[in-house]
């Protein structure tokens, strides 16, 4: 079997993929594309179907129908070690019974490849462990298998990198400082790197694009940025970051904006930020991009302004303070504010009033649970 | 430990391949073959031949299937004693190898937990007698309690036993050899148990205002039951069966005779097939329906 | 304070004593093969290499130990490589009847001996089939199988199929799987079900003693020779498979004792 290796990763392609399991959906017809080279994160709740599509890549799992294609080429039916792939797992999956370096070569092995003992060994000091090649996966730290891991991986030189939450069992510290590791060798090495996570920090910090899974769909994607700039589902809005959203009719829309009412307050949304301008729809907008008032805040027509509510929760949380607000007919509204030194500037119980700029809103293509059209 | 492992097998569930069914025919069929072949196919011909009934021209050992069940309540009538005294010592033999094992499995398995050496040295030990002959230590038991010797020697002066009486050959000598010879088969699984369990549920009871005993009956007990079982169930079972303890050349005499013995004799000595083959399938009878109410009653169902 | 320790010296000591009152007739045993006696071995007759140095002198005993070897050798080979594939099966497969199996594998366990033997041997009687090696071997076959698939039940259970997945996903094929990383991973197991049926083999007595027609194995020795005496070469054999086994084992144990900790220390 020839297996095409590019030396700079190769594009992959899922069209139509769907999977089934007895009972369940776990896949709904994906359609994806991934161009070569690129970071690129899945990122959903555990059982959203992210590693499914991990699988059917790597060939670990067979599509109910569809195609996946690596690097224009459709490997559908191929065998996992037939597929220019390689693996990441979660669990690291070294193989016990081989030492460190044997681990790194094993893929090399396997593919024939010449002096497999050099390669794994260049390897290995890439992600600074060759002074451990010798040793047996069991006396390495969590950190240190991870890096063994990707060595072994990354050794063969693959089209296509997958891992599947590498990092998901590693301290919150350690995490982070892999995270960097991580992204300066996939710059390094070029390759497509696709990435599997429930960490939203980790998949806005490390990928060059994210999709966020829900249900066995993509539910958006794009750059970190703009995905956490304009949510387009209620879905997203909520796992990507936290959100305040407002449901309401819509009661006014012009050329530029749109606005709902709730609760007796006019709530406007940036018309290009809206995916929806009319009947009921959702607005929301950020946390941080809101600020609270002490008096009725005298704000023009380019701010939203709802209140007086009251304060019934404040949380300490180090650089910021998390405001928890009801405002009555409402509801409760959450505002961060900065640790600038002077807070908390408010008391709880205190009587406040709430406004962000327009500019901020963005209007949901769905509405949150519970609040289904009738 | 045998026992439990066919147990909870769902717990360590692996999402396997579901499809392929060639390979699992390939790998389960030779020892299932095997299995049919040589366990359920004697089992069903000891049925048979338990039916059957002397040939009318035939010589001593030559039977012909006769639906003849008359044979089952002839070995019951005949053999009463000894079907009483096998499930006799095997309960008291069960219940004394329990007693002594929970104490040295719970020594070895949890206060040793943190003296690898020490704990490999013990359960070594333990397992010792695997490596030796039973037969010869029984034989070793028989010539350290006959008569002669300086052990009964000193129980006559103290008086414990009259010099008219005899330790050989008594039900207690035959309960004591069934006894030592199955402790390792209780103390292992028990030990099994003992090691996974998790010391801290014991601060946590005497955090939560259990007194010690409290904590042993309410908290190492119950957790510690699937070990209890599957010992009980490892030991009870073989006893039942066993007639080298019970036999006059080891520790019993012609009074001591167990249900092994009597198959033994109509088998081997008297060629009375139907009766042996009876005696059998009612001993097996009887193990099947006390294992059965006894793993329900214990409430691990799944054991099975 | 005082009561308090006495209270914990208690465990110890009751250990200390029920592994000794387990090991009395092991050294009974083994002192009486140094017993220089004629016929019995019951009394002290004083001591002697002569017993260790011509086991052989009593044929006898020589030919039961080497047919005892024989029969486990065999049984253990076939016993292991059925039980293996079946305990792979049983844990990586899901399949409709496999609670059936699972109590099929499990009766054996649960059936005495002399119920064993019986059946076996009614069944060779029925099919006149002569009892000899052969039928001892099938026997033991028998009766090893499940003690092999639970032991190997077990170790398959630890083993990660994420393993298997990785070797896949890192080019090996099926067949490359199986043999480089399947197999040295299931091998302690697999040895431990082979040392566990090769012992149940070689000290059964029971079903032996209905299955084996003029053979005559080592316990069935012991067993003819109980009603006369056993001699003291019965003891030297006994004694010297024991002092080996042990010597075995307590290697073993302890080289992965050192291991464990020098691998702690690395960590």
């Amino acid at each position: 079997m020839a297996i095409d290796f590019k030396p700079s990763g190769a594009d992959l392609e899922l069209i139509d993929v769907r999977k089934e399991f007895p009972g369940f959906v776990a896949l709904e017809d994906m359609d994806l594309h991934i161009p070569a080279g690129e970071f690129f994160a899945l990122l959903g709740p555990s059982g959203c179907g992210k590693t499914t599509t991990l699988r059917i890549v790597a060939g670990l799992e067979e599509q109910t129908t569809g195609q996946v294609l690596i690097g224009g080429k459709d490997v559908s039916g191929t065998k996992p070690h037939q597929r220019p792939v390689n693996t990441v797992f979660q669990s690291y999956a070294l193989f016990p019974h081989m030492t460190i370096l044997e681990n790194v070569a094993f893929g090399l092995r396997q593919r024939k490849v010449e002096d497999p003992l050099k390669k794994a060994m260049d390897a290995l000091n890439l992600v600074e462990l060759g002074y451990a090649a010798q040793r047996r996966p069991q006396q390495l730290s969590g950190g240190q298998q991870q890096r063994v891991a990707l060595a072994r991986a990354l050794v063969n030189r693959p089209a296509l990198l997958l891992l599947d939450e590498p990092l998901g069992a590693l301290d919150l510290k350690l995490r982070r400082q892999m995270q960097i590791e991580l992204k300066a060798i996939q710059m390094e090495v070029g390759l497509t790197f696709l990435h599997v996570t429930h960490d939203q920090e980790e998949a806005m910090d490390m990928a060059d694009t994210v999709a966020v899974m829900n249900k066995g769909r993509i539910e958006q994607m794009g750059a970190p940025e703009s995905l956490y700039d304009r949510p387009k589902t209620a879905f997203v809005a909520k796992f990507l970051g936290q959100s305040n959203l407002f449901v309401g009719n819509v009661v006014d829309s012009n050329a530029a904006s749109v606005s709902i009412e709730v609760g007796g307050h006019k709530i406007t949304a940036p018309k290009n930020r809206a995916e929806k301008h009319t009947g009921k729809i959702c607005i929301g907008v950020r946390p941080e991009k809101a600020t609270f008032h002490r008096s009725a805040p005298k704000l023009g027509a380019d701010h939203v302004v709802v209140g007086p509510g009251e304060i019934i929760d404040i949380r300490f949380t180090g650089v910021s303070n998390q405001y928890l607000i009801d405002i009555p007919n409402i509801g409760e509204v959450t505002v961060f504010a900065q640790n600038v030194g002077i807070s908390p500037v408010v008391e709880l119980g205190e009587k406040v009033w709430v406004s962000w700029k327009v500019e901020h809103s963005f209007g949901l293509a769905d509405l949150p649970a519970g609040n289904e059209e009738e | 430990m045998a026992f439990a492992a066919f147990g909870n097998s769902s717990a360590t569930e692996h999402k396997g391949p579901t499809k392929s069914g060639g390979i699992v025919l390939a790998l389960l069929m030779p020892g299932l073959i095997y299995l049919g072949l040589f366990f359920f196919t004697p089992l069903f011909s000891l049925i048979i031949t338990s039916l059957e009934a002397p040939a009318e021209t035939g010589g001593i050992g030559e039977y012909v299937y006769a639906f003849n069940v008359e044979n089952y309540s002839y070995v019951v009538q005949n053999y009463l004693p000894q079907i009483i005294r096998s499930f006799y010592y095997a309960t008291v033999a069960t219940v004394a190898a329990l007693l002594i094992s929970y104490p040295l499995a719970y020594f070895i398995g949890v206060k040793l937990r943190n003296r690898p050496l020490l704990k490999s040295l013990m359960l070594t030990l333990v397992i010792a007698p695997f490596f030796i002959s039973f037969l010869l230590r029984t034989i070793a038991w028989k010539s350290i309690f006959s008569d002669g010797g300086a052990v009964m020697q000193l129980v006559y002066n103290l008086g414990l036993m009259k010099p008219s009486e005899h330790f050989l050959g008594s039900d207690f000598a035959v309960i004591f050899g069934l006894t030592y010879n199955f402790i390792p088969f209780m103390t292992l699984p028990l030990y099994t148990t003992l090691e996974r369990f998790d010391v801290r549920l014991l601060e946590a009871g005497a955090d939560l205002y259990a007194n010690p005993y409290k904590v042993f009956t309410k908290v190492t007990l119950p957790i510690t039951t699937p070990g209890i079982i599957s010992g009980t169930l490892l030991v009870f079972i073989p006893i039942a069966g066993d007639y080298v303890n019970a036999s006059r050349d080891f520790l019993g005499s012609a009074k001591t005779s167990m249900i092994g013995t009597m198959v033994e004799s109509d088998f081997l000595q008297n060629w009375d097939y139907p009766s042996a083959s009876a005696l059998s399938v009612l001993l097996m009878a009887v193990i099947v329906i006390l294992v059965a109410t006894y793993v329900r009653s214990a409430g691990t169902e799944d054991l099975l | 304070m005082k009561r308090f320790s006495i209270g914990k010296l208690t465990l110890p000591v009751y250990s200390v004593l029920a592994i000794a009152f387990m090991l009395i007739p092991i050294v009974y045993t083994i002192v009486f093969s140094f017993n220089n006696s004629n016929r019995g071995n019951t009394t002290w007759k004083g001591f002697t290499f002569d017993k260790w140095l011509g086991v052989c002198n009593r044929p006898d005993v020589c030919d039961a130990l080497g047919n005892s070897l024989l029969i486990g050798g065999v049984s253990t080979l076939i016993a292991t490589i059925l039980g293996t594939a079946l305990a792979i099966g049983l844990v990586r497969y899901k399949f409709k009847a496999r609670a059936l199996v699972n109590l099929a594998l499990f009766l054996p366990m649960a059936t005495p001996e002399v119920v064993l033997g019986a059946g076996l041997a009614g069944l060779f009687f029925n099919l006149s089939f002569a009892p000899g090696l052969l039928t001892v071997i099938i026997a033991h076959v028998m009766f090893c199988l499940s003690f092999v698939v639970v032991t190997v039940k077990a170790r398959v259970q630890t083993l990660d199929p994420v393993l298997e997945e990785a070797g896949r996903d890192l080019y090996a094929n099926p067949n490359q799987v199986f043999w480089k990383i399947t197999f040295p991973l299931l091998l302690p197991g697999i040895v431990s079900a082979a040392l566990l049926a090769f012992s149940l083999s070689f000290d059964d007595f029971i079903i032996t003693y209905f299955n084996s027609g003029e053979v005559t194995t080592f316990p069935k020795f012991i067993y003819v020779a109980a009603a006369r005496g056993v001699p003291a070469e019965a003891n030297v054999i006994a004694s010297a498979v024991f002092l080996a086994t042990i010597l075995l084992v307590l290697i073993v144990q302890i080289n992965g004792a050192i291991k464990r900790k020098r691998m702690l220390k690395n960590k």
